[in-house]
């Protein structure tokens, strides 16, 4: 097991700070723990790359047996003229985004009610973080059937009138039931925060005469900006990959209002059996995710203290 | 989490009562679609799809007996068995690669830390296809081993990057005394590492085990009957005839549970998972 990754770990032994470089056996028992995870992860999360890379390259539609052969790019040039996928990819966007936002500054507000003593506050916190506790599959039932139903919803069951929210206001139906299911998330990675936050700093401004308003902007936003940066981080890398609500609430429609990516690929892979395609717009998805995830990850190496290993 | 006596933000006066309400009714508005959701489960198909909404009615089992009757056992048994065993492999592998992050780092550990997390960033839906073809090659479609180690994999990231935080927390002097008095390794880990981790530990398992639970991009796409965990059981209920938003309801509830429960109990836990580690 040892021998398949050698050249990638070993390749250039960085100039240790350690006073002597550790011997060749001490190395490998440093490693040793290391290796079965990291054979793993690299088995199961990487070879299924590459080989989607390769059907890519094939044009392939298992619906008609015996149609497949080499392509070369056409699939590619498929994908990136196709609209469908532009449009998938401004939904995703779309969505990530305003997901995120909204439930960042809800969860802001809500962890400032809770960063205080009043009665019942534990049961408040619990009856909030229940949202993110439900399993997503049930929340996108729940709301569409329960809540959004123009019949006998939940919604116009209390304000009356016989909308049809899903059909009306498809991409707020799907990020209103994310945002409810996410904002407890943001909320307890922001109230973790501001319980963090130095006693005496707030005493001072309050001492030298700041405003509520004032020290919440001047001093609590600044403070809790790495807390927002995490959540929100966080909150996209999981919100950009969402299914369940799409395929439950909205089908990805009307039309293609909801689609997005994750959900267009599916539908390319599973509806339409354009196994090359779907190939190819997984591959210009991997890219895309690459090119975020590089400003994301320097994202993270700064927010989580990387304290130097012993 | 929780801070002894707070002065300077403990709700003084009329003000500190408004706050106090409003805290309760975001609370309690919150809360109100899963009270929805159980309530609803105790009605009647009749009265759960009345307008204006009941909210005063004689509770019923009937849409649990529907549930059972439909066959939920097998569905939350292989939502156990994949949630449990992934997140066994997950602690087996994590926690000594782990080790191998902080305790006693290998050369690169950072560029080995955000291998690891990029992995989490990946759209599994461009490895559908592949993993897909794959599984149907090897005849493992609708078999929940498949689900296990593409969980296993799916959470191997976030334990490693979680027990990595807990296990910096060991002092090191703790762990030198250990070695100056002779301990092998595993006396050390098991009287020095286990017990100071193990808190961690459970924190980790928690995740895994909710994150497993709940998936369903996966388990849709590659198991059927036989292996289908307990998302794929709700998303059969809905049919285009006939009232079923009581049953669903009460599926919905049953199969939430446990995790809900999980998460009550554990709070604390809960925010340095969700952090993988970097709130403590």
């Amino acid at each position: 097991m040892s021998t398949t990754i050698t050249t990638g770990a070993d390749a250039t032994p960085r100039p240790a700070a350690r006073p002597t470089r550790p011997d060749r056996k001490q190395r490998w028992s440093r490693r040793a723990p290391l290796l079965p995870a990291l054979v793993f992860a690299i088995v199961v999360t990487q070879v299924p790359f590459l080989f989607t890379v390769y059907l890519s390259t094939q044009s392939w539609n298992a619906l008609r047996p015996g149609s497949r052969e080499f392509t070369g790019l056409a699939n590619y040039a498929t994908v990136l003229s196709d609209d469908r996928l532009r449009a998938a990819l401004v939904n995703t966007v779309v969505l990530t985004a305003s997901s995120v936002l909204v439930s960042v500054l809800l969860g802001l507000g809500l962890a400032l009610l809770l960063d205080r003593k009043f009665p019942g506050r534990g049961i408040v916190r619990t009856l909030l973080i229940t949202p993110f506790l439900v399993m997503p599959m049930a929340v996108a039932l729940l709301w569409k059937h329960a809540i959004y139903n123009p019949s006998y919803g939940l919604i116009n069951g209390i304000f009356g009138g016989n909308t049809d929210w899903v059909s009306q206001y498809p991409m707020v139906s799907v990020v209103a039931a994310l945002v409810w299911q996410w904002t407890p998330f943001m909320m307890l990675i922001i109230l973790a925060g501001l319980q963090g936050q130095s006693l005496e700093t707030l005493e001072a401004a309050r001492v030298d005469g700041a405003g509520p308003w004032q020290t919440f902007t001047r001093i609590t936003l600044p403070y809790l900006r790495p807390y927002l940066e995490l959540g929100a981080l966080l909150g996209s890398i999981y919100l950009v990959q969402t299914f369940d609500a799409v395929f439950t609430i909205t089908q990805g429609g009307p039309g293609r209002a909801t689609t997005n990516l994750p959900y267009e690929i599916y539908l390319t892979t599973f509806r339409k059996f354009e196994y090359g395609e779907a190939a190819a717009a997984g591959v210009v998805v991997v890219i895309g995710t690459i090119l975020v995830a590089t400003f994301a990850l320097r994202v993270i190496s700064s927010l989580f203290r990387m304290e130097d290993a012993r | 989490m929780t801070r002894t006596a707070n002065p300077a933000r403990r709700g003084a006066g009329l003000t500190g009562a408004v706050w106090t309400v409003l805290a309760w009714l975001a609370g309690l508005l919150f809360f109100l679609p899963v009270l929805w959701m159980v309530l609803t489960g105790f009605k009647r198909e009749v009265d759960a799809a009345s307008n204006p909404p009941s909210w005063f009615f004689t509770p019923v089992l009937d849409g649990y007996r529907q549930v059972f009757d439909r066959d939920l056992m097998p569905y939350l048994l292989n939502s156990l068995m994949a949630s449990v065993i992934s997140t066994l492999l997950v602690l087996v592998l994590a926690t000594p690669a782990a080790y191998a992050l902080s305790i006693r780092p290998v050369a690169r550990w950072r560029d080995v830390l955000f291998f690891f997390i990029s992995t989490k960033m990946l759209p599994v839906v461009a490895a559908l296809l592949p993993v897909y073809l794959l599984v149907q090659n090897l005849g493992m479609l609708d078999n929940v081993w498949t689900l296990i180690v593409l969980y296993t994999a799916m959470n191997l990231p976030i334990a490693v990057w979680m027990m990595r935080s807990f296990l910096l927390e060991v002092p090191t002097a703790l762990i030198e005394a250990a070695a100056m008095d002779g301990a092998s390794l595993p006396v050390t880990i098991r009287r020095i590492l286990l017990p100071i981790v193990a808190p961690g530990l459970a924190a980790t398992a928690l995740i895994c085990f909710i994150f497993s639970w709940n998936e369903f991009f996966l388990a849709v796409n590659l198991t059927a009957t036989r292996a289908g965990t307990s998302p794929i059981f709700l998303v059969g209920f809905i049919t285009s005839e006939g009232l079923f938003l009581a049953r669903l309801c009460a599926a919905a509830t049953i199969v939430s549970l446990p995790v809900v429960l999980a998460g009550w109990i554990a709070q604390k836990q809960l925010v340095r998972g969700l952090s993988m580690g970097a709130v403590k």
